[in-house]
């Protein structure tokens, strides 16, 4: 599905992210894990087109999408969520989602200014799609409610909603717990699985929270400074000595 | 029913509205007619801005410099031969420039498809810019722009400007084309792609990641801002019937962007009530720039002293009101009619 082939992250004298290669297969849910600062989000920026990566390349669906823009590598099918979460602060719940819809609805400028009877239509699918994917998640009643004025784990899900909207094939969640309650956590353990099934989803995703990983992923990569230090079964890499000592700083 | 209400109050006030026109049309003089239609040309040149600033979030000052464009080309369009030989005096027009007379409409779209020309190809290396920087590019491409005009007197007549233009800015047409911009920008903004303009302006890199092509967004913004700007320029140059360059400058772009900020950034209703009000207060406080006589003192008259009220207005407008007299918010008739009710409800409760 995806692989990254030694793609290097280097800003000045740091090398945020050296020679990572993940290879995903089709409908698999990895873990990327790792301390503050190992490069896990570099790691995304450098898949999603946000930095072009200083070396190696990114295969998806057996192409090279190495350097291509964000939009573009969107439209391929790779959708991702943020750290902190980026909605857009003066729109609503659904405006939110309506926008993400629009990379599949291939309107231009003039069509949507005119309101041109297929742009009614396209428009219209839109909206039904976007109410669909709100209520899978519980917020269709907030639909008109600002986005920001939602909790913080319902933006959370918003935004991972928002990523579906634009039809991707591969889900890229960074932290999709933080800041969660357990039992939230729990919700969303539940909730990545579902997806996964219901949009035939390929899912990689960053997380501290350690219950939340194990829990969901069949596979994961365990990063530090920059370097890929482990990656196996959730069982290998808690038995991993590396691991270990990466986190709890064994000397 | 309550659909059926709305839309039968908006036919009633659009009614009022152009009775309101023709009415002041026929009756008002020469003068206070003049400041209607400048009222009119401001909204033009209002949404214009506001559909770069206000909904897409790109701060630009270039706009005189597309006015400037549009006016020419325009005008330019529009005289007879022999008109652009008089004006034409101190070294002749172009010779293929010369025999061109397009009738106005045509004219006008003219003068908006050479702005918007002209934003294509700034636009392209200026987009990359953001915020201040992006801002003080615009401002410097206007001035090139003036001083390009300035410079090319074979073909703008240069400082000399153009005289005696036809005064087809009427008040049927530059009402009409206002409220065509109204139109335009409230069927914009409300579809798809104006809300990815405003997904660019709200959060740039998360339009990107879901898919919104921003460079493009901002180039279409950038392109229907100028071509509005373009006509905009166009029909202050047919209302004032002469034009040059020193008209040009940044303080026109920065009394567009007054009305902007005054009435809203990112509101379409604050656009026209702020373009508005501006203009006839722009008219209104004249009085300050005279001379005055306060029985013992005199002064000899202070030019300049109106846009010192406007200081103080844009002041206190910054301070208590931060996003302008509407905000981002749009006119509505449930709005509309409920701060009546709240009113009705709050004195008929201190009554009790």
């Amino acid at each position: 599905m995806i692989s990254t082939r030694d793609v290097s992250m280097r800003f000045g004298g740091l090398t945020a992210v050296s020679d990572l290669n993940i290879e995903i297969q089709k409908n698999e849910i990895v873990g990327l894990i790792g301390p503050n600062g190992a490069g896990k989000t570099t790691a995304f920026n450098a898949i999603t087109g946000v930095y072009r990566p200083t070396e190696g390349r990114v295969v998806f669906k057996g192409r090279d999408i190495t350097g291509q823009k964000p939009h573009a590598i969107t439209k391929l099918g790779i959708a991702r969520t943020f750290q902190n979460i980026r909605l857009w602060t003066d729109m609503d719940v659904l405006e939110n989602v309506l926008v993400a819809c629009h990379l599949r609805m291939d309107v231009g400028v003039f069509a949507s200014t005119l309101h041109l009877p297929g742009y009614r239509v396209k428009e219209r699918r839109s909206r039904e799609f976007a109410m669909s994917l709100l209520e899978s998640v519980g917020l269709a009643d907030q639909a008109r409610e600002a986005a920001t004025s939602l909790p913080y784990g319902k933006q959370r899900r918003l935004e991972i909603v928002r990523a579906l909207a634009t039809e991707p094939s591969l889900l890229l969640l960074d932290e999709p717990a933080a800041g969660m309650n357990p039992q939230e956590s729990l919700e969303l353990m539940d909730f990545i699985g579902s997806i996964r099934d219901r949009y035939d989803l390929t899912i990689l995703l960053i997380e501290h929270h350690m219950q939340v990983v194990m829990g969901v992923c069949t596979r994961m990569y365990v990063l530090d400074y920059g370097v890929t230090i482990a990656h196996g079964t959730p069982d290998e890499i808690r038995r991993d000595p590396k691991v270990i000592e990466a986190y709890l700083g064994v000397d | 029913m309550k659909i059926k209400r709305n839309t039968l109050l908006t036919l009633a006030g659009l009614a009022l509205l152009v009775g309101a026109i023709a009415a002041a049309d026929a009756t008002l003089g020469r003068f206070s007619v003049r400041i209607l239609n400048l009222s009119a040309i401001y909204i033009v040149l209002a949404l214009s801005l506001n559909l770069l600033n206000g909904f897409t979030g790109l701060f630009s000052l270039g706009h005189a410099g597309f006015m400037a464009v549009g006016a020419y080309v325009s005008a330019l369009l529009t005289m007879s031969p022999a008109q652009k030989d008089m004006n034409f005096f101190l070294e002749p027009i172009m010779p293929f420039l010369r025999d061109i007379q397009l009738p106005f409409p045509l004219a006008l779209l003219a003068a908006g498809a050479c702005a918007g020309l002209v934003a294509v190809v700034i636009g392209v290396p200026a987009l990359r810019l953001r915020d201040d920087y992006l801002a003080i590019a615009t401002l410097g491409f206007a001035e090139i722009i003036r001083v390009l005009i300035t410079n090319a007197q074979s073909l703008t007549n240069g400082a000399q400007g153009l005289k005696a233009i036809t005064k087809y800015s009427t008040t049927w047409v530059v009402w009409s084309v206002a409220a065509l911009s109204v139109v335009f920008m409230l069927a914009l903004v409300r579809s798809s792609y104006g809300r990815t303009m405003k997904a660019v302006r709200d959060d740039e890199v998360a339009a990107e990641a879901m898919g919104v092509n921003v460079f493009k967004v901002k180039s279409t913004s950038f392109v229907i801002s100028s071509f509005m700007a373009g006509v905009g320029g166009a029909l202050l140059g047919h209302m004032i019937t002469t034009i040059d360059p020193k008209m040009f400058t940044l303080t026109l772009t920065f009394n567009i962007l007054l009305i902007v900020v005054l009435g809203g950034n990112g509101s379409i209703t604050g656009s026209v009530i702020g373009a508005i009000v501006v203009t006839v207060l722009m008219e209104a406080l004249r009085f300050l720039d005279m001379p005055m006589n306060f029985l013992f003192i005199k002064t000899n008259g202070l030019p300049g002293l109106r846009m010192v009220i406007f200081s103080i207005l844009l002041m206190i407008v910054v301070l208590y009101r931060q996003r302008g007299l509407m905000g981002n918010k749009e006119f509505d008739w449930d709005g509309f009619i409920g701060i009546f009710r709240r009113k009705g409800a709050s004195s008929a409760g201190g009554r009790s």
